[in-house]
Formats: C-alpha cells, sequence, structure tokens
C-alpha cells in the first residue's frame, strides 16, 4: 500500500514537472522544473533498491550538468526569444501526433503484455539486502571494467572538446 | 493491468510517458536549450526502464548500465552546450531552425 | 512497538530541526560575541543578561520586517531561490550521526535519523543542490550586483566541490565505507581517530568547507566593498533571514561532516586508553557537540583573523592546490591501503 502511495504521488510530480519543463515560457524557469524532476527520479531510484545510482543522480545530473544548463542560460542574455520567431516549415501539429503516437504505441505494449494470461504482472522482488554500492561498484571494476574505462576517456573527449569549443575563435 | 500492487509494468509505464513527454518536447520547442532539457529527459526515461528492470531481476547489472548512460548524458551536454554557445555568438539566436548555416 | 514504529524518526526529526535551528540562531550570537572580543569590543550587551537574549530579538525583528520583492524581480524565482538553498542544508542532518544507541524510556533509541549506507555521498550530494538557490536568487533579483556575486558564488563552489569529494574518497578508502554510523564505528575499531591518518584530508577539508559556506577568507559573494551584499542584496525580512539560516546551518553540516570523520564522531578521546575510560561517563552526544562547538569557533576565529582573498588567488588556490593536493593524498592512500 505505501508503495502505492509512493508511486503515484511521484509519478504525478515527475510527469507533472516534466510538462513544465516543456512548456514553461523562460529556459530559467525550465531548468528549475528539470532539477525538480531529477530529484523525484532520484527518490523514484530510491524506492527501487538503487540508492547509489539516486545519489549519483542527484549529485552528477541535479548537481552538475543542470547547473551547466543554468549558467549557459544566463550566458545567453537572449535579446530576441526563439519562439518570437515563427516558421512557416515547422509542423506543429505534426509533432504532437507524433509523440502521442510513441506515447500510445509503448503504453499499448506494455498493457498487452500486462493483461496477457501467460505472462501475469510479476511483482517487484524484494530490494538487495546489504546495500548496492558495493555490488555496483564490483561489477563496474570487473565484468565492465573496460566499458568503464572507455567513458572515462570519453568524458576526457568531451572535456577537451568543451574548452576548445568555449574558445573563442581568433 | 491493475492499479495495485505496484509491479515493475507500472514503473515502465511511467518511464514510457516520460520518454513521450521528452520527445514531445524535442519535437514542439524551437529553444535550443530546451530541447537538450527535452534529450535529458528520455535519457531519464531510459535509466527508469533500467532500474526497474533491474529491481525486477533482482541484479544490480542494470544500475551499472545507468551510470554509464549518466556518464554519456554528462559528455553529450559539456560538448552540446559548448557547440550552442559557440553557435549562439555567430548568430545571436537560440533559434533551432535558425541553424542552416549549411542549407545550399 | 509497531504503533510506536513511525512516531519515533518523527520526534527524532523534529528534535532535530528544532535543535539546529536554535543552534543557528546562537551561532550568529556566538561570530558577534568572539569577534567583538577579538576586536577588544563587547558586543551585543543590550537584550538580556550579556546580550544572550539578542538572537530572539533578531528573529523577532526579521520576521516582522516587511517582505519586499522588487518590481522587475521574477516573482516565482525570487520566492524558490530562498527555499532551494535552505532547504538543502537542513535535510542534509538526516544522516549525521550525533551519538550511538541510547537507552530512552527502556527502549533502544538510535542518536541519529538513518543510517543509509551511502550517507556520506549523500551528504555531498544534498548540499551541491544548495548552489542553486544561489544562482536563482542571483537571477531572479533582475540587478547587477546580485548577478555578479551569484556567479561569482556558483563558481567557487563548484570548483571546490571538486577537491572536497576527492579527499571525502581518501577518507572513505580508509574507512571501507560510506555509512556515517559506520565510519565512527571503524575508528573505533581501528584505535585511532582518522585525524592522525589522513591529516591532510581534514586540512584541505576544512578549506574547502569555509569554502562551501562562503565564510572569510573566502566570503568574495559577500564581499560588500566591491558587490555591496551579495547575491541577497534584494532580500528582505524572512527571505533574507532563509539564505542567512542556511549559510549557518551549512556550516553546522561542515563542523559535524568534520567531527563525524576525524575526530571519531560521538567517541570519546582515546576510548582504548585505560586510565582515560572515566571518560566514557560523559554521554556520546556530548562529546559530539563539544567537537563541533571547536569547529564553529574555528570558523569565527578564522573570520576575525584572516583578510580576504582575491578572485583570481581564490581560483588558484582550488584548481592549482587543493586539488592536485587532493588527488596526491588518494593516490598515497589507495597504495597504502593495497599494500599494507
Amino acid at each position: 500500500m505505501l508503495e502505492a502511495i509512493a508511486f503515484y504521488g511521484l509519478a504525478a510530480l515527475i510527469l507533472g514537472f516534466g510538462v513544465m519543463v516543456i512548456t514553461a515560457r523562460s529556459a530559467v524557469h525550465s531548468v528549475v522544473f528539470l532539477v525538480l524532476n531529477f530529484l523525484a527520479v532520484a527518490v523514484v531510484y530510491v524506492v527501487l533498491g538503487a540508492e547509489f545510482l539516486a545519489v549519483i543522480q542527484v549529485l552528477v545530473y541535479a548537481g552538475g550538468i543542470v547547473v551547466l544548463y543554468l549558467f549557459v542560460v544566463m550566458l545567453v542574455n537572449q535579446k530576441r526569444t526563439p519562439e518570437a520567431h515563427h516558421d512557416p516549415h515547422r509542423k506543429t501539429g505534426l509533432g504532437i501526433m507524433l509523440a502521442s503516437a510513441v506515447l500510445a504505441e509503448v503504453t499499448a505494449i506494455v498493457v498487452y503484455t500486462a493483461s496477457a494470461p501467460s505472462a501475469s504482472p510479476i511483482p517487484v522482488s524484494s530490494p538487495v539486502v546489504g546495500g548496492n554500492t558495493e555490488q555496483v561498484g564490483w561489477l563496474l571494476y570487473t565484468d565492465y571494467l573496460i566499458a568503464f574505462e572507455v567513458a572515462s576517456m570519453l568524458l576526457l573527449a568531451a572535456m577537451v572538446g568543451a574548452i576548445l569549443f568555449a574558445r573563442r575563435m581568433d | 493491468m491493475h492499479l495495485y500492487p505496484i509491479t515493475a509494468y507500472h514503473y515502465l509505464v511511467l518511464a514510457a510517458a516520460l520518454f513521450a513527454l521528452g520527445a514531445t518536447g524535442v519535437m514542439l520547442r524551437r529553444n535550443i536549450i530546451i530541447l537538450f532539457m527535452s534529450i535529458e529527459l528520455m535519457l531519464n526515461a531510459v535509466n527508469l526502464n533500467l532500474v526497474a528492470f533491474s529491481r525486477l531481476n533482482g541484479h544490480v547489472v542494470g544500475q551499472v548500465f545507468a551510470l554509464f548512460i549518466v556518464a554519456v548524458a554528462a559528455a553529450e551536454a559539456v560538448v552540446g552546450l559548448g557547440i550552442l554557445l559557440a553557435f549562439y555568438r555567430n548568430k545571436e539566436t537560440l533559434n533551432i531552425d535558425e541553424v542552416n548555416l549549411l542549407r545550399g | 512497538m509497531t504503533s510506536m514504529g513511525w512516531l519515533l524518526p518523527l520526534v527524532q526529526i523534529l528534535i532535530v530541526l528544532n535543535a539546529v535551528l536554535i543552534a543557528v540562531t546562537y551561532m550568529v550570537l556566538l561570530e558577534r560575541k568572539v569577534i567583538a572580543w577579538a576586536q577588544s569590543r563587547l558586543g551585543p550587551m543590550r537584550v538580556g543578561p550579556h546580550g544572550v537574549l539578542q538572537p530572539i530579538a533578531d528573529a523577532i525583528k526579521l520576521l516582522l520586517k516587511e517582505d519586499i520583492t522588487p518590481a522587475r524581480a521574477d516573482k516565482w524565482l525570487f520566492t524558490i531561490a530562498p527555499i532551494m538553498s535552505l532547504v538543502p542544508a537542513l535535510i542534509a542532518f538526516a544522516v549525521i550521526p550525533f551519538g550511538g544507541h541510547a537507552r530512552i524510556f527502556g527502549r533502544d533509541v538510535p542518536l541519529f535519523i538513518a543510517d543509509v549506507n551511502v550517507g556520506l555521498l549523500y551528504i555531498v550530494s544534498i548540499t551541491s543542490i544548495g548552489v542553486y538557490g544561489i544562482i536563482l536568487a542571483g537571477y531572479a533579483s533582475n540587478s547587477k550586483y546580485p548577478l555578479l556575486a551569484s556567479l561569482r558564488a556558483s563558481a567557487q563552489l563548484i570548483s571546490y566541490e571538486v577537491a572536497i569529494t576527492m579527499m571525502l574518497v581518501s577518507v572513505i578508502v580508509t574507512a571501507g565505507t560510506l555509512s556515517m554510523v559506520a565510519i565512527v564505528e571503524a575508528q573505533l575499531h581501528n584505535h585511532v581517530w582518522f585525524v592522525f591518518v589522513q591529516p591532510v584530508a581534514l586540512v584541505v577539508l576544512f578549506i574547502g568547507g569555509l569554502a562551501e559556506t562562503n565564510r572569510t577568507p573566502f566570503d568574495l559573494a559577500e564581499a560588500e566593498q566591491e558587490l555591496t551584499g551579495g547575491f541577497h542584496t534584494e532580500y528582505s525580512g524572512m527571505r533574507f533571514a532563509m539564505f542567512f539560516l542556511a549559510e549557518y546551518a551549512n556550516m553546522i553540516v561542515v563542523s559535524a561532516v568534520v567531527t563525524t570523520l576525524f575526530f571519531g564522531g560521538w567517541l570519546p578521546p582515546f576510548p582504548n586508553v585505560g586510565w582515560l575510560a572515566f571518560l566514557g561517563w560523559i554521554p556520546g552526544w556530548m562529546w559530539f557537540l563539544v567537537k563541533c562547538f571547536v569547529f564553529l569557533y574555528v570558523f569565527v576565529w578564522i573570520r576575525a583573523t584572516l583578510p580576504r582573498y582575491r578572485y583570481d588567488q581564490l581560483m588558484r588556490v582550488g584548481w592549482k592546490v587543493l586539488i592536485p593536493v587532493a588527488l596526491a593524498n588518494l593516490f598515497v592512500t589507495a597504495i597504502l591501503k593495497v599494500w599494507l
């Protein structure tokens, strides 16, 4: 019962903040709603027993990446907002149709799978006891060591690239 | 599909809805920064899926995968925002429709 | 027991929140008094004997003052910014162990709200949210001094966060755990406070803590001579009080974290030395509070003593000194951990 209350409350928050992110007039407001959305997702991770990932979500996404967005929004002090200029080639109705088609399709698949007689809803198994930080770390440094190193190289490359872009082209 | 008790499918539907929201944002908005944020929403939906599956299978591999997605998202945001700043310096706007310097 | 199971955390949260808020108000009095003594003054003397009721008068004054929102400000962001600054500072206290277990009314009560297995990372991540309050306050005020101050403050917070987090990794490697309670217990089992194992980490962490809380000598974001009042120039009344509370609550968080990681938390000094066993009669939470108080005093002492850094010096210290030192420390710690 408790998990149901938590789930529906959090789902409402996540989707509500998500709608605000894509509808907010000002980009700064969008960023704030994005932070709130990420925090709600982090709480969902805790409910799902992934504490380590939840903390990383808050630390890296909410505390790092979104701060970067906020900086950029404040740096580009917009004289004319992008939405003011209307592009005649733009098909807004088609966009809405496509997005709702994606939602309908995915939801239909999930509902169909869940209601199929052979696949009765599998209850969420009990969370891994003893904390998952150790397990995640263990996997990262054994089975996924190469992927881990590649990811670090990717981050280094991104860092160099960002510095190169941000410098004024003289 | 019942509203109660909560199963992994509920989390999958939530992730699907979040993904669709992000897709809607990408298709509807013209501000490049908001497009980036919509992409972040979609990445989050994917992470939500992976964590739900990890819980369903009682194995943490899904969470490891999600960690890599977080790293890739960080790299993407950094480079994307760098390009965006360079673009803004040239065109003084953030409208995605005006990114057409290569159009013949 | 089952009917009381959910009540206990609520009571704990209530006690901790109130204690923190009272501690914050008296922290202000302590700061004014200590600085006054350092400068051969008396400090607040009018309200109550030796000014002990001054914090209450201050609180009433702030509550009753007019709360002004500038006309050109972004109203919604202007309101939400102080909240986003204060809430992370307060919920960081959820994992701080004020003591071990105590027997109260015949039942075993833990003297901490939660013992999470990612406790230390939780504090780092929650405090990294606090930067939004500062950036948004500067942006929403729609005024140049707050904007400059908030850009300075957030750049400073982000730079020093890197050094702090790397230093915390050294401590985590030494203790072998992320849980705050388990870190204290590791110090008990190793028979040594981690300050003797990781002295460099303590110094860097404390310097970083000064910068994270925007205190002298790193209080460039509030440099009155250059920026009038800092990112909260346009704030008044209760919303200003929230920024104020957040700053001092963050100081208490830094002191509590340093106490827990390096000075054995609630443990008495040298718990394994036989003839010092009488120190164990003093309850653990008293030891914790005393150690915390020492660090809060050091915060004030430093403010009364040191001048302010210049901005380029601040960035140089952060990136060219603290981060390399943190990396070297982590490297040495990891090697010793593997080979010893």
